[in-house]
């Protein structure tokens, strides 16, 4: 077959510009052929080089103690968890994939954040996921526009695309990770218009291992053999991470078809069996998965890593299409392959391990000292290149930032022109039955999230809390029949001084993902810092200490200086914020040119926070226990100094007024901190028995919320009511004191004896707190200076928990 | 009328089912198999005018039946 020449037109499609098309020529010190252009095509996209991010990304904060492998180094990052464990953590998106094909988008989005974290030597445990898509019920504002939408685009109305879309998404995810065996534990799902044709589909997945189980994607060791494991390569997902690099039109979701992979989860779990097996026996020198871009990404970056260089042979490569080119082998991103350096004279271990598991494998080349990828097929050269220089010499783009119009209206606006609400009680219904706010039991009830018997706080809780123990880790040496059965000393951790085993092997972390996009979209800098407040606080609220973030940023197109802008100054508030909370960002993944035809999406710095909680007893959930307690309020009731009170870019203004504008509340950093010690504290003291933060929809949310959130088996909610005196808040409009979204506040309930006491120790820490109230009754009761508001809980428990079930029927 | 309508995976696509398939046989003993593709079969009583049926069916395969992306169709009427 004939190369096809490279024309002007065939570097566009490339996605390179003419000036990179001459650094190219400059590396190579010739013209790249056909196979090379594309090698360098997926490995310069944004995905795989951040060539558009990288010089931001470099301001996170990414060190601490704990961080045993940080950001950048490796597939994802691990942090010790002490006793010799740590986890293994990261998000990626899979955005592009799943707008041309929700389902197997979404399923191999989810495979590949396993395999990245498999590939680091760790087990999977757990995985949750942060999605977005556009409404699915008509909207306040919006329906007189969307049924003339409807009619203009012949009968399919945009509601119903978001529909199957959304539909789509959440069965890919249930189906790979169902399948795969891990429990799905947490996540969140936010509607909004910006979405619409652009669902945002992030995974995340954490993993554990003991500290000298960590695996390194570097081929190390010239002359050692490369192992490709896994599945037949097909021409499935061709250059899917270029792919993902592109804006989404109406055409490229038509043609680019082609780029979405088939995801096979049992493949997968057998190939993570055979690896983790493998790795036990000391035979491998580096492993790294294939995943966007495939074998070449997977070469070239081992290569990069140990200094090294890597020569393969694709007539090796099992294939399961006939007549695949070089070009096609190289960008090919088949799922569930990896690719194995092992030591030489290990050989026969690969073998037999992979024999074993039923799972095809081939050695495709060696380790070399020349520092160059070099491709063969069928011993004829079809590429070669400096590996360091293609992984990590791709260009680096300080794009052009300006302010976006659109801020200044945000500024402008106040409430002068918004009446106080009449009707509190329909709002609080309104608000609760939004899909946004409404319960996801539509999607997790979808999700097996029990599975392997470690999750302490499934979803429907502010964090999803699991439980680690002895069958959580990778089998250590000692269980593998080929090495020496020496003296048991692996299982130190498992063991006290008399050599008697004892459980000690076990360890509690909470984990959350979270991203208010029109916060951030409102005021990048602000709203970035108030995601990272919420994901900390929830975490708090939980009982747990962060131990690091993990962050995917979703965004427009970075040619456009506004949207370039937006990603500046939001990724400055996101570091500043995970500097304050001790949350290191381990890593991540940057998802650009999220667009439709209609204009870019939110910006969406999606931010996964992980945190240890000490003992079992910590763990606090956010539902209301026992009749009698008190209702108690730590942050202030609002935030005076903020103009709107807290409703600027609320939920509220959002449902009730169809408006999106208004500065967002701000968040100070220090006072969320404080909030958050004092929590921790309180927690820690054995006294609180709910914890549930304030975020969209305010105090009135957050306390219904906790009446009717509590689950006691599938299907058997257990209600429980409430009444909250608020009628000393004097001087403030009642839909800002119920709905406005004022930062750092947490609501609690403790034992009625023990509130005086709770209050004086806040006020040490230095955090306000009130008394709200006293749970118990039938009914959510909130007394005003105005008057007395009463909800029905059987009513609201109906609305909030059936709102995505009834907008799906 | 009747449109009989058959489904497969791409041929280049990944058939975990027919993978599985495969692999079932080859224990089983049976020998010389190839390669194994599980789609569906679908029949649909229709009236009118072939040619219109036609479209018809052909529009609704694409749009609905299967899925484009990762799937054949071929169907005939009798």
């Amino acid at each position: 077959m004939q190369d096809p020449v490279i024309t002007p037109d065939l570097i566009k499609q490339h996605g390179l510009t003419p000036e990179e098309y001459g650094r190219i020529k400059d590396i190579l010190g010739r013209e790249p052929n056909y196979t090379e252009l594309g090698i360098f095509s997926v490995m310069w996209s944004e995905h795989c080089s951040y060539k558009n991010s990288r010089p931001l990304l470099k301001t996170f904060p990414t060190k601490s103690p704990k961080i045993l492998v940080g950001a950048g180094e490796e597939n994802a990052g691990i942090i010790d968890i002490g006793d010799g464990l740590a986890i293994a953590f990261k998000i990626e998106s899979h955005n592009h994939p799943s707008a041309v094909e929700p389902f197997q988008g979404a399923a191999t989005g989810v495979g590949g954040i396993i395999r990245d974290i498999f590939t680091m030597g760790a087990r999977p445990i757990c995985s949750i996921d942060s999605l977005r898509f556009g409404p699915i019920t008509e909207e306040k504002s919006q329906s007189l526009l969307a049924s003339a939408a409807v009619r203009a685009n012949g009968g399919q109305s945009e509601i119903a695309k978001n529909k199957r879309l959304f539909s789509g998404v959440v069965s890919g995810i249930a189906h790979y990770g169902n399948c795969f065996g891990i429990p799905t534990v947490s996540g969140e799902v936010y509607f909004d218009k910006s979405y619409e044709g652009n669902p945002l589909v992030n995974a995340f997945c954490l993993g554990v291992l003991r500290h000298e189980q960590i695996a390194r994607g570097a081929a190390k060791g010239i002359g050692n053999p490369v192992f490709y494991v896994g599945p037949a390569t097909g021409r499935d997902g061709l250059a899917g991470a270029a792919f993902a690099s592109q804006d989404l039109t109406e055409e490229s979701a038509e043609q680019q078809r082609g780029a979405v992979q088939v995801g096979d989860p049992f493949m997968e779990k057998l190939v993570m069996e055979a690896c983790l097996e493998l790795l036990a026996t000391d035979a491998v020198a580096g492993i790294q998965d294939m995943g966007a871009a495939g074998l070449t990404c997977s070469t070239c970056e081992t290569a990069a890593r140990a200094g090294t260089g890597i020569e393969i042979d694709l007539a090796q490569v099992p294939q399961r299409a006939p007549n695949m080119t070089p070009y096609e082998i190289m960008l090919s991103e088949s799922q569930e392959r990896m690719l194995i350096i092992v030591h030489r004279g290990r050989e026969p271990e690969v073998k037999r391990i992979f024999d074993k598991w039923d799972l095809p494998w081939a050695e495709v080349g060696q380790v070399t000292d020349t520092g160059r990828m070099v491709v063969k097929n069928h011993g004829r050269v079809v590429a070669d290149i400096p590996a360091k220089k293609l992984a990590d010499e791709a260009p680096i783009y300080q794009r052009e930032a300006r302010e976006p119009e659109y801020l200044k209206a945000v500024r402008a606006f106040t409430l002068s022109g918004i009446a106080d609400t009449k009707d509190a009680v329909g709002d609080l219904k309104t608000l609760l039955s939004w899909p946004t706010i409404a319960s996801k039991n539509w999607v997790y009830r979808q999700y097996d999230h029990m599975v392997r018997d470690g999750t302490v706080v499934c979803p429907g809780s502010d964090a999803a809390v699991i439980r680690i123990k002895e069958d959580s880790l990778p089998n250590g040496k000692e269980q593998t029949p080929t090495t020496n059965h020496q003296a048991p000393e692996k299982l130190q951790a498992g063991e006290n001084t008399n050599g008697n085993k004892v459980s000690s092997v076990e360890k509690y972390i909470a984990m959350k993902v979270d991203c208010n996009a029109g916060y951030v979209y409102l005021d990048p800098y602000e709203g970035a810092k108030a995601v990272v407040a919420e994901v900390a606080r929830n975490l708090a609220c939980s009982g747990a200490v962060p131990l690091g973030s993990t962050d995917n940023l979703n965004y427009g197109n970075p040619h456009n200086p506004e949207i370039f802008w937006q990603l500046r100054e939001s990724v400055r508030g996101l570091a500043e914020a995970c500097r304050a909370f001790n949350a290191p960002v381990t890593g991540g993944n940057v998802s650009l040119y999220n667009q439709n035809p209609s204009g870019p999406i939110d910006p969406t710095p999606t931010v996964a926070m992980v945190g240890l909680i000490e003992k079992p007893e910590h763990v606090t959930t956010q539902w209301f226990k026992d009749e009698g307690d008190a209702i108690l309020l730590l942050g202030e009731v609002v935030d005076r100094n903020d103009p709107l009170l807290g409703l600027g870019g609320s939920a509220y203004l959002q449902q009730i007024h169809g408006l999106k504008t208004g500065a967002p509340p701000r968040c100070d950093l220090g006072r969320e901190k404080e909030l958050h010690l004092a929590l921790r504290s309180l927690i820690y003291s054995g006294v609180v028995k709910s914890a549930h933060d304030c975020s969209e929809g305010g105090l009135a949310v957050a306390v219904a919320e906790s009446c009717i959130s509590q689950q006691i088996a599938r299907e058997t909610p257990r209600l429980i009511g409430a009444e909250i005196d608020l009628s000393e808040v004097k001087d403030l409009r009642l839909d800002a004191l119920l709905f406005g979204e004022t930062q750092s506040r947490v609501v609690i309930s403790v034992p009625a004896l023990q509130a005086d006491k709770v209050l004086a120790q806040a006020k040490i820490l230095g955090v306000p707190a009130a008394r709200l109230g006293t749970v118990g009754g039938t009914a959510l009761k909130i007394n005003t200076s105005g008057g007395s508001l009463t909800w029905d809980l059987r009513e609201l428990h109906d609305l909030w928990w059936n709102a995505i079930a009834r907008a799906m029927e | 009328m009747k449109a009989k309508i058959i489904i497969t995976p791409k041929k280049a696509v990944l058939d975990p089912q027919g993978k599985t398939v495969l692999n079932a046989l080859e224990h089983m003993g049976y020998r010389g198999i190839g390669a194994v593709h599980v789609g569906k079969y679908l029949e649909i009583e229709v009236t009118g005018e072939a040619e219109a049926v036609r479209k018809q069916i052909d529009e609704a395969c694409h749009k609905f039946l299967s899925n484009p992306v990762i799937e054949d169709y071929r169907f005939e009427l009798e």
